[in-house]
């Protein structure tokens, strides 16, 4: 009996082709609508997702400078910049599993015919514990090669593909600044950072190095950001609690005085981020659900105007033994079907949408098959709330009366 | 034995601007099994408010309607749906099919609703078009069948479910003689050979001749009741004794 009501319900609806495509535009726009939204949404997610795997976990970022508030800065030789003396009392505090003090600077790096603008870095290597980051190919430096100033260079993924494209770096020399640095390491890829900046377009090297051939600064010992990576999430807030104090005490603060760093908790950071994301994308959701609303009352209004039409089709039906509760199913399998038969074309609408979107906007934008469950559920939700009030109206005729209409 | 079906006293109103109408007045008619009889008298008269009762499409304001014995009025709406849709059989003035449908699925429908599966219910309704001599045509549609055409699929639909009663207001009225007689024959056979009750609404006094028992109504009352004799044909009777 269902078989045959559904095909009845189709026939219905291919009745008035037109009608009922317009009808469904309502849902398919609201479908669509929906799938984009959660598509984007679930592929900003994803993004973040990914730059914060990357970071490393129970990671502290101590940045030299306090906030230029009042356009104050910390006089000189009051120990306004980080040095690496700082690093090394910091590495020793309770719960840090290790603290790497790390410089940067830009600079333009040539290999032969090859020059490529980009950031070299000097750090030691617990900068790649701390960073969660491992080469690919070839070694990263020594704690003996950073502390003698080894003139050796470990290299992005990016930055080895603009100088030496397909050919292997590995043992070729690259020039910064005029200075010669053998390359003994590539890194592996990691992507894009949460600025959308290409994590891979870098030169690591070693801080002694750096500070003394390319920052020119080595009497000052003066660095740029501190690394730490904690043994746990639970000892991140004491440990920053631990680290202010100390580096207030070392660079002798006093009471009321502004720090001249900051400490920055990357997993708070990325927790907010994280819950920030999924709000936006449940937004953009709940906005495409308004016009999924809209498109079902579209629905109830051409099942009530169908209903009105076909009074004498219901009362010829009750006639011949139709129950109310038939009446009623073969109307709502109609809205079902209008609802569902929108739902599947929206579905692949916005998924198309979403991959336009995705291309455009430069991210993989994310349709995932519970969004497309999802977007069923609410159509056939639909497709039954709205039915149903045309579909009782309907069942409510009396035989006689819509037999006489 | 209790009648197939015992109208008591049926008075049928109908409520306009103008106040209300009362199209019948306290009819009383029992018919028993296997009868075969017209309803006649002229137009306006109730005939098709009474018949409307009778194929529970309506239901009186006053005064009783038993169907083998059971008042209608203690029905639920599903038993009222259950009694049209397999112990009546109802053919329309205007055939009501349904014009979507092709001939063989007008046919079926009555029991898609009472469950019957496709493939039987499909073999049946072909059987039944053939029965009207019209097994060439299962998928016409009604606008692509003539008038006596639609008329007989529309009996084939009314035995569908094998009712005990066939009910047919002015089955003949939009049909030209010949048809009609076709059409007339077959209700005979039905009621001879498978003893289904027949009541038929006419203004054909050859149609109300070839029954064998007439009902006059005028102005909502039972004006004859008797054998099919001239006099109650062409309306000169006096109210039966
Ligand atoms: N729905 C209605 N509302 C108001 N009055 C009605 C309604 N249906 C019928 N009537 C009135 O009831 C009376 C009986 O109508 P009915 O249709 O039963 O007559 P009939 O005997 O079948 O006539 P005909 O031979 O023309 O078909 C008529 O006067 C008609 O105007
Ligand atoms: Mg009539």
């Amino acid at each position: 009996m269902i078989a045959t009501m559904l095909a009845e319900a189709w026939s219905a609806l291919i009745a008035n082709r037109l009608r009922s495509a317009l009808t469904m535009l309502g849902m398919i726009i609201g479908v669509a609508a929906v799938i984009l939204m959660l598509a984007i949404g679930g592929g900003v997610q994803k993004q973040v997702q990914e730059s914060i795997a990357g970071l490393g976990s129970n990671l502290l970022i101590v940045t030299a400078g306090s906030g230029r508030q009042g356009g104050i800065f910390g006089g000189a030789g009051t120990g306004a910049s980080l040095r690496i003396d700082d690093a090394d009392a910091i590495a020793r505090l309770d719960n840090v599993v290790a603290a790497a003090p790390s410089t940067s600077v830009p600079a333009q790096a040539v290999a032969g015919p090859a020059n490529w603008a980009t950031n070299v870095t000097g750090s030691v290597p617990a900068y790649f514990l701390v960073n969660e980051w491992t080469v690919e190919d070839g070694r990263i430096f020594t704690d003996r090669e950073e502390r003698a100033g080894a003139r050796v260079a470990v290299l992005g993924q990016t930055t080895a593909d603009k100088l030496f494209g397909a050919n292997d770096p590995l043992g070729q020399m690259v020039r910064i600044k005029g200075i010669s640095f053998t390359i003994i390491g590539l890194l592996e890829k990691r992507g894009q950072g949460f600025g959308g900046q290409d994590r891979d377009d870098v030169i690591v090297v070693p801080l002694t190095t750096a500070l003394r051939l390319l920052q020119g600064n080595f009497f000052r010992r003066s660095i740029r950001t501190i690394s730490v990576s904690v043994a746990s999430a639970e000892a991140l807030d004491p440990v920053t609690d631990d680290i202010n104090a100390l580096l207030r005490r070392k660079h002798r603060l006093r009471p009321g005085d502004q720090d001249d760093f900051q400490v920055a908790n990357l997993t708070a950071i990325t927790d907010t981020l994280t819950t920030t994301t999924s709000a936006i994308s449940l937004l953009l959701a709940a906005i495409g659900s308004i016009s999924l609303v809209v498109g079902g009352i579209g629905i109830m209004n051409i099942m009530l105007v169908s209903v009105t039409e076909r009074t004498r089709e219901i009362g010829i039906r009750m006639a011949i033994g139709a129950s109310r509760a038939a009446v009623r199913l073969q109307f709502l399998l109609e809205a079902l079907m209008l609802s569902l038969i929108g739902c599947g074309v929206g579905v692949a609408v916005g998924t198309g949408l979403a991959m336009l979107a995705g291309g455009a906007v430069g991210f993989a934008t994310d349709v995932t098959p519970f969004a497309v469950t999802i977007a069923f559920a609410v159509s056939a939700s639909i497709g039954i709330f709205f039915g149903w009030w045309p579909a009782t109206r309907a069942a409510k005729l009396s035989p006689i009366e819509a037999l006489r209409s | 034995m209790t009648a197939l079906l015992a109208l008591d006293a049926v008075v049928k109103d109908y409520a306009s601007e103008a106040g209300t109408f009362r199209a019948l007045h306290g009819v009383t008619v029992s018919v028993e099994k296997g009868e075969f009889m017209a309803i006649m008298g002229p137009s306006g008269s109730g005939k098709s408010t009474l018949m409307n009762i009778i194929g529970c499409l309506d239901t009186p304001t006053d005064g009783h309607y038993r169907f083998e014995g059971t008042d209608t009025a203690t029905l639920s709406e599903g038993q009222l749906a259950r009694l049209r849709n397999d112990g009546i059989g109802f053919v329309f003035q205007q055939f009501n099919l349904l014009p979507r449908l092709s001939a063989l699925a007008n046919v079926a429908l009555p029991m898609v609703y009472s469950g019957v599966p496709r493939a039987e219910r499909e073999a049946r309704a072909q059987a039944l078009l053939a029965s009207v001599g019209l097994g060439d045509k299962p998928k016409s549609r009604p606008s692509q069948l003539s008038g006596g055409q639609q008329q007989r699929v529309a009996v084939a639909r009314s035995l569908a479910n094998n009712p005990e009663l066939l009910l047919a207001d002015e089955p003949t009225g939009a049909l030209d003689t010949k048809t009609g007689i076709e059409v007339l024959a077959l209700f005979r056979a039905l009621n001879e050979d498978k003893g289904v009750t027949v009541v038929i609404v006419t203004h054909d006094p050859e149609v109300a001749k070839a029954t064998n028992r007439v009902v006059r109504i005028q102005d909502g009352l039972v004006f004859y009741d008797g054998p099919p004799t001239d006099a109650a044909l062409f309306g000169h009777a006096e109210v039966a004794a």
